[in-house]
């Protein structure tokens, strides 16, 4: 590590490990209420438990991204920090915000709109949050180099954070707020978010494979630039069946449907330049997290994504859980994958240690990917049966959701493989490792 | 990837492209907001009552387990059409008496059951949250969901 204010880095990946727990916990709970519904119905309804466990996932992706962000900005423009102070104090501010939300989902304080659930005066804390950190990574880029992933990795979170103002607007209008509610929610995972992801992906592949930056970074250029010229306008995918005019069938059909090439680019750009590779990296784990991440975001994000994006197609999918199979694998292979994939690379130079527990987290990666393609398989059977008794026999919703316990049984299954895997992942980072000990001694 | 692409030609063309998607996107979005305000939504009939109606959907989380006009969580049934579902569009006050009627019965505590938590809602909030199906049974939603029954 060459810059002492990369140990910022630190308190973000361990909250952000401390929050992916109890995201999982919190699915392992909503995987069981599918399974034994009267479990736990009254002291935590399935309602405040899903909020948990999406909320907790956003927040502790962020909290990676952030820790991601003081850790390679150093790296990259070749200096210091800005302010080391200012980041604390976000951190502490941001943490408490986020247990706060938590600890009050429990007493049933919350608002209303999905993933937005937060009270008012918590997205106003996430606001503060977002300017002090903007401002001193701004700062930071000011007075060091601009390289593009700096620029891109930069873009990304002023994004994210300029989109989320978009949750303050909440109008009567039902059809007006799905309107604007997407230009959070799409625009971050399907836009902004991309551009964080391929800057991530980018400094991890200069570092690994000593390959040679101008041509990733032309590379970088072509991706980001695949995932917003398709992805802004492919928001269209999500106004075909809320009140917004047809011509969005169209437009939403041919747009959303080349989101797939990013993650198809980001593919062939890893594999080419892991080849082209002169260097042999000790962290073996983080390039397998690296490799992992683009091969499950192009599966979960792009091809799963494409299998209900077509309109006509839609129109039977929409809100079953061929969405909830999409969700689970998209989420996991771009955000999640990212994050374990710096969090692996950097945990070492943080902690001052040669790679350790190699085998260990590399189990744990084939763990927990098993588990959450096994989910994935799963959930999009239960879609098809459900879209075909429900939107095509015309069954009764509950009818259909009976027919459909064995899957819920496997998901549960899938979920505890992934809840055992996180687990792993965990110990794997936080523990000294046995080639460590031996060196140490 | 082409060798004649430098980073600079690269790099243009994804500011330039991202500027322009993003204008037409800015345009498309204020259309549809006016073909919200005066195609597919009644403005006329979006009383108080409806939007108080909403507020207590929101203040519920219903969404975290229904799903409404296909968005939400997919625990329970899809709720855009739940009105018409309670006949409410035929007669409202039945309909608004079924909603009640239901939710007060709420939780059913029946072994194996998918459970609705019982909310304690005020007579108002209950004309409110009726005033607000009724409202949202009314968008036009080009035609969904698919009714195979029909």
């Amino acid at each position: 590590m060459k810059y002492q204010t990369q140990k910022l880095a630190y308190p973000y990946f361990i909250a952000a490990m401390g929050l992916f727990v109890a995201q999982v916990l919190g699915g392992l709970i909503s995987g069981t209420i599918y399974v034994f519904p009267n479990f736990l119905s009254v002291v935590l309804p399935f309602n405040i438990i899903r909020m948990i466990h999406t909320n907790a996932l956003i927040v502790w992706l962020l909290m990676g991204f952030f820790g991601a962000a003081y850790y390679l900005l150093p790296e990259e423009t070749e200096t210091e920090i800005y302010s080391p102070k200012l980041a604390w104090i976000q951190f502490w501010l941001f943490l408490f915000g986020a247990a706060a939300a938590v600890v009050g989902y429990l007493f049933h304080i919350h608002e209303g709109r999905e993933f937005l659930e937060q009270p008012t005066w918590i997205k106003a804390a996430i606001v503060v949050v977002a300017l002090m950190f903007l401002f001193n990574i701004t700062m930071t880029m000011l007075r060091g180099k601009r390289t593009v992933i700096a620029t891109i990795l930069t873009m990304g979170l002023w994004g994210l954070a300029l989109f989320f103002l978009f949750a303050f607007y909440d109008p009567a209008n039902l059809s007006l707020d799905k309107l604007y509610w997407w230009y959070v929610v799409h625009l971050w995972v399907e836009g902004v978010w991309e551009l964080i992801l391929a800057a991530i992906l980018g400094f991890l592949l200069i570092k690994m494979t000593g390959v040679d930056r101008e041509v990733i970074e032309k590379w970088l250029y072509v991706i980001v630039g695949l995932a917003l010229f398709s992805g802004i306008l492919g928001t269209g995918h999500h106004y075909y069946w809320i009140g917004t005019p047809g011509y969005w069938q169209w437009l939403g059909s041919i747009f959303s449907a080349m989101e797939v090439f990013p993650f198809l680019a980001m593919v062939i750009f890893a594999f080419y330049i892991i080849r082209k590779s002169s260097r042999n990296h000790p962290n073996k784990a983080a390039l397998l997290w690296v490799m992992g991440c683009t091969v499950l975001s192009f599966f979960g994000a792009g091809v799963w994504g494409f299998m209900h994006t077509l309109a006509p197609i839609n129109y039977y999918t929409h809100g079953t859980q061929i969405t909830a199979a999409h969700g689970h694998l998209a989420f996991f292979g771009a955000y999640v994958m990212i994050n374990l994939a710096i969090i692996t690379y950097a945990m070492p130079h943080l902690r001052g240690m040669q790679p350790y527990n190699q085998n260990l987290n590399m189990w744990s990666f084939w763990i927990m990917s098993s588990g959450m393609v096994f989910m994935t398989f799963i959930l999009t059977i239960a879609g098809v049966l459900q879209v075909h008794l429900e939107r095509v026999m015309g069954m009764n919703y509950m009818e259909v959701q009976d027919q459909l316990a064995l899957f819920y049984w496997m998901r549960l299954g899938a979920g505890l493989v992934v809840v055992l895997a996180v687990l792993l992942f965990v110990y794997s980072i936080f523990s000294k490792g046995k080639e460590e000990q031996a060196t140490i001694n | 990837m082409s060798e004649g692409l430098t980073k600079t030609a690269a790099r243009n063309i994804f500011f330039g492209g991202t500027i322009f998607f993003f204008v037409i996107f800015v345009a498309l979005t204020a259309q549809s907001h006016w073909y919200i305000v005066n195609k597919s939504t009644d403005a006329a009939t979006l009383t108080d009552a409806v939007a108080r109606g909403k507020k207590v959907w929101e203040k519920n989380a219903c969404i975290d387990c229904h799903t409404i006009l296909g968005e939400g969580a997919y625990f329970a049934p899809e709720l855009g059409r739940v009105w018409i579902k309670f006949g409410g569009d035929e007669d409202p006050e039945a309909g608004r008496e079924a909603l009640q009627a239901w939710m007060d019965a709420m939780p059913t505590g029946i072994e194996g059951r998918r459970q609705m938590p019982q909310f304690n809602l005020t007579d108002q909030e209950y004309d409110d949250l009726a005033a607000f199906f009724a409202w949202v049974s009314t968008i036009d939603t080009q035609n969904w969901p698919p009714k195979p029954e029909e």
